[in-house]
């Protein structure tokens, strides 16, 4: 999937990577793609629940072994 | 002049009429009555100032935050001491803390499995119990990415949650106000706390 930017969010925990996606997507225009990867497995559901509270879209929400990939458009 | 003796049609057209006034005017009245729908919001008492319960009310804050809540953080008693400019003096002890686990984070991994139950002698009787309990504790949150306690405050006052403090226990304990970070918004009272809380969706003590 195309993104505009990465955020490595590997090693942080709740609610860190949130607050960094949230950081992140200030700073990027509307319609920007955010990729982030975690590694917190709370943050799946954190996700989802980030994506449907502020009305951004959570185009995808993967897990790849140890690690998990979510695509987030601004 | 009963209804029989208006003419035909007209009786109908007045209560439809009525019927359209009456509706238009409910909706007014109930939109008044309606409070303005806004963010939703949240208070957090804090009550607690060891390093293992400073983090359940700044977690939930930032997550709020984050969110897009409006966020105020009540402290007061002993969580007084989170707002203090210097926050390395939070400790943590497993005096009388049975659910706390101590597990070391060091060595291999089936010796950081091990659960070490501390009978309350222990912490009691050996001096410095409490800094070894604090600094083992510390190792563990930054070895599993934990922010630390200044971390997750600096988010909350980035994020624009406000930091209450209670007048009543600052002037009980003896706490310095020069010695609490600049950004505390005001140091209130139980009244006008519940006041705040009262119109918050979600109210937690902790």
């Amino acid at each position: 999937m195309e993104f505009d930017k990465e955020l490595d969010a590997r090693g942080l925990a709740c609610p860190m990577p949130i607050v960094k996606t949230k950081k992140a997507l200030a700073g990027m225009a509307a319609g920007q793609v955010l990729k982030i990867v975690a590694t917190d497995a709370g943050s799946v559901s954190d996700m989802q629940a980030f994506a449907e509270a502020t009305g951004h879209q959570l185009l995808s929400s993967q897990t790849q072994g140890h690690e998990y990939i979510f695509f987030v458009k601004n | 002049m009963g209804a029989g003796d208006f003419p035909a049609g007209l009786d109908e057209m007045i209560a439809k009429r009525v019927d359209e006034l009456v509706a238009q005017k409910l909706e007014q009245q109930l939109a008044q009555l309606q409070p303005k729908k806004g963010p939703p919001s949240m208070t957090i008492i804090a009550t607690k100032g060891t390093l293992d319960w400073a983090y359940p009310p700044y977690i939930l804050a930032s997550a709020g935050a984050v969110l897009g809540w409006d966020v105020a953080v009540f402290h007061t008693f002993y969580g007084l001491k989170l707002l203090l400019k210097d926050l390395s003096q939070l400790q943590v002890s497993p005096l009388g803390n049975p659910a706390m686990p101590m597990k070391m984070p060091f060595g291999p991994q089936w010796f950081r499995d091990i659960s070490w139950n501390m009978p309350n002698a222990i912490p009691s009787i050996v001096p410095g119990f409490e800094a070894v309990a604090t600094s083992l504790m510390k190792k563990t949150f930054k070895d599993k990415g934990v922010a630390s306690i200044e971390e997750l405050r600096q988010t909350c006052i980035e994020a624009d949650v406000k930091l209450i403090a209670c007048q009543m226990t600052v002037d009980t304990f003896g706490f310095d106000p020069k010695e609490f970070i600049p950004e505390v918004s005001e140091y209130c009272g139980a009244t006008s706390f519940l006041a705040i809380a009262q119109k918050a969706d979600v109210n937690l003590f902790i």
